[in-house]
């Protein structure tokens, strides 16, 4: 096991405790100064010299939350035994080459994954059940061939018209947001009085009426869950369509996006990044074989049987954006689709090529999808996709 | 406290607890931070509180967490019944003054109140946190980071003696990170074979080695397969009580108890019909 050759200037344990804190805040992790004195008063409670304990003081005390607890192995790792800068050549993208300096992926790294559970206890291994990975180890087999060259989605994202896109996504997302239950119900604050409850309570006060209870109608707002085909047809809209999955994310509203192509892996988290630039790192790793086949029922499938249990609810408008040239059985989409509107409450297909005139989905994809949608609307240009607002309002 | 020793206390009460989990708790008690437990339904995180509870000798204070719950449930109030009686009767004699009004005697103490006051530490358990209210987690702020109570009429009540706060979730809303940061934290995932074994086996002597590997076996197996409802530790439980109750030894030999008492583990209809015979057959095949 290596050394971790620290700079000169490191002194004594309280700076490298907090490089380790910068370093964890680099990652993403919510940790500050406070921390750093924490981290210190917990090393002092625990052997600190023995590797393990001094592991696992720091992450109970730094986690945070489940994600920071799977990932805190691999960022411990990387900085106290330099794991960090062992990086295999192929693994590498143009954006993480820009950052070599600062270590950002080892979570993506399986040699430093092993290294950890081989060092570490088996029940702190890492659990490989986050979004990312679910994608990597995804059961879907491709069906036609799996493009793997890797695209930086930064030259995707980075033109001022794309704001549109995100305004568009904004107004829609404003359009289902501000949903309120019809009938009101016991609530700490609101408009009106429940004057039955005033009045039970009243009894044993004596009848007087002392404490105030209030009605109002509870927010019922509609979650949108999206899923996006990043495949080679659609490469011309899909810069635009990340605009607009990224307007939705960011518009306070409970949203979830997806991408796919011949698989299927969530992007929610880094669409949520309000570091845009890291954002579009996350988005590259994840998006390999970005542009090559399609494969939408199988996606809808793996969509299905993993996430979907969690994302779908009867409050839930599944939003599809895709072209629906596809290699798979029309009947197996059409068969996920019925499964999809069952636990759903409306499917909205949005179709760059409808908004072509004369388009008529004979596609055998779309025609066994037709039956299953709500709505099946044109949004090739940004003008129809900030049209659709009034459809959702419909909704 | 010394880890070893807290794993070895907890062991003796029946908790198994893995090394991590005996670090949080040995870093709450040294630290005195509230512990922060997340994790899937059933794997022994409200068991964390009431174990330490036990080891401690300690009294265990649980405050369960519902949607709507509010200060005058959890904190404090006023008991306003003695307050208008004490009115009436100083109306019948001539002359008691507001002060009077407000004080302990008429101070509802609920359970966080009640933890801050008590003599010897408590162990106080806030269960479900994530139902709550975001407002209560406001509430909750300054108790947990300077265990204190703000109460307009009387003032600051200070605690005598520092409660060790544990608080549990699984992920029905985001926690606030301001909750977060003044908590330790730490990830309760379903246990591994080893881990499942030697919980049995604390719990449960009685039961046979072959019927206990068996059991832990096809549970874990279970837990693979897509189910709407994970079976946890409790049910694990459950269902080996049910079996040993039922004298079975082998699972293999008798077939109809399994299937009769998976209603132990499987809760929901689906899932119960995702495990027919043939299903069984092959996991106990595995595990055998």
């Amino acid at each position: 096991m290596q050394v971790t050759r620290f700079p000169t200037r490191a002194s004594g344990l309280a700076d490298r405790i907090s490089g380790f804190i910068a370093h964890l805040r680099m990652n993403g992790m919510r940790v500050g100064p406070a921390e750093t004195a924490d981290a210190l008063a917990a090393l002092e409670a625990v052997e600190a010299t023995d590797a393990r304990q001094a592991q696992q003081a720091l992450c109970v005390l730094l986690a945070g939350n489940a994600d920071g607890w799977r990932r805190f192995d691999d960022l411990f790792e990387a900085y106290w035994f330099n794991t960090g800068k062992q990086r295999k050549g192929t693994a590498q993208t143009a954006h993480v080459r820009v950052q070599s300096a600062k270590p950002m992926i080892w979570q993506q790294e399986s040699q430093a994954a092993q290294e950890t559970e081989t060092g570490t206890d088996q029940a702190t291994a890492p659990d490989p059940g986050d979004g990312e990975a679910v994608g990597r180890n995804g059961k879907l087999i491709a069906t036609r061939t799996v493009n793997l060259s890797r695209r930086d989605l930064r030259e995707l994202m980075d033109e001022d018209a794309l704001r549109q896109a995100e305004q568009a996504a904004t107004a829609i997302a404003r359009a289902i947001r501000d949903r309120r239950s019809r009938r009101r119900k016991q609530a700490l604050r609101g408009p009106s009085l429940d004057m039955r409850r005033i009045q039970r309570a009243s009894l044993a006060r004596g009848g007087e009426p002392m404490d105030l209870y209030r009605r109002a109608r509870p927010p019922r707002p509609m979650r949108i869950v999206a899923l996006c085909d990043v495949s080679g047809s659609m490469t011309v809209y899909s810069r635009v369509f990340l605009a607009f999955l990224k307007g939705l994310i960011g518009s306070g509203t409970e949203a979830d996006a997806y991408l796919f192509h011949t698989r299927l892996m969530r992007v929610t988290d880094a669409l949520r990044d309000h570091d845009s630039l890291r954002a579009a790192g996350r988005l590259s790793l994840m998006a390999e074989g970005f542009g090559g086949g399609t494969d939408i029922s199988g996606s809808l499938e793996h969509f299905l049987n993993g996430y979907g249990a969690r994302a779908l609810n009867g409050r839930t408008i599944v939003l599809i954006l895709s072209d629906g040239y596809c290699s798979s059985d029309p009947q197996a989409l059409g068969d996920a689709l019925a499964r999809i509107r069952r636990k759903a409450r409306r499917i909205v297909w949005l179709n760059p090529l409808k908004g072509w005139r004369d388009y008529q989905p004979i596609a055998a994809a779309m025609q066994a999808a037709e039956p299953y949608l709500d709505a099946h609307l044109p949004a090739n240009t940004l003008e129809a996709l900030a049209a659709l607002e009034p459809q959702f309002r419909k909704l | 406290m010394s880890l070893q020793e807290i794993q070895q206390g907890l062991a003796e009460v029946g908790y198994v607890a893995d090394d991590r989990l005996a670090m949080a708790l040995h870093l709450a008690q040294t630290l005195g931070r509230p512990l922060l437990l997340e994790g899937p339904a059933g794997v022994g995180k409200t068991e964390v509180a009431k174990a330490l509870a036990a080891q401690r000798a300690a009294r265990l204070i649980r405050l369960q967490c519902y949607e709507g719950l509010d200060a005058s449930h959890a904190i404090y109030e006023w008991n306003y019944q003695r307050q208008l009686l004490a009115i009436r009767a100083s109306e019948a004699q001539g002359g008691t003054s507001e002060a009077q009004l407000f004080t302990d005697d008429y101070l509802l103490k609920r359970p966080l109140l009640e933890a801050i006051s008590e003599e010897e530490p408590p162990v106080l358990l806030i269960d479900e946190i994530d139902r709550a209210d975001e407002e209560f987690e406001a509430y909750l702020l300054e108790i947990l980071s300077d265990f204190q109570i703000t109460i307009p009429e009387l003032g600051t009540i200070k605690a005598r003696s520092r409660p060790i706060v544990i608080l549990t979730a699984n992920g029905t809303r985001d926690l606030s990170d301001a909750l977060r940061r003044r908590c330790l934290y730490s990830f309760l995932d379903y246990p591994s074979r080893e881990t499942e074994m030697a919980i049995l086996k604390a719990r449960m002597p009685e039961v046979e080695r072959l019927l206990a590997r068996q059991i832990v076996g096809v549970v874990q197996a279970l837990r693979k397969e897509d189910l709407e409802k994970t079976p946890g530790i409790a049910e694990m439980l459950d269902w080996a009580a049910a079996l040993s109750g039922l004298g079975v030894n082998d699972m293999a030999q008798s077939r109809e108890e399994v299937q009769a008492t998976l209603v132990c583990l499987l809760k929901t209809a689906a899932d119960y019909d995702a495990a027919p015979p043939e299903v069984m057959d092959r996991l106990i095949g595995k595990v055998a």
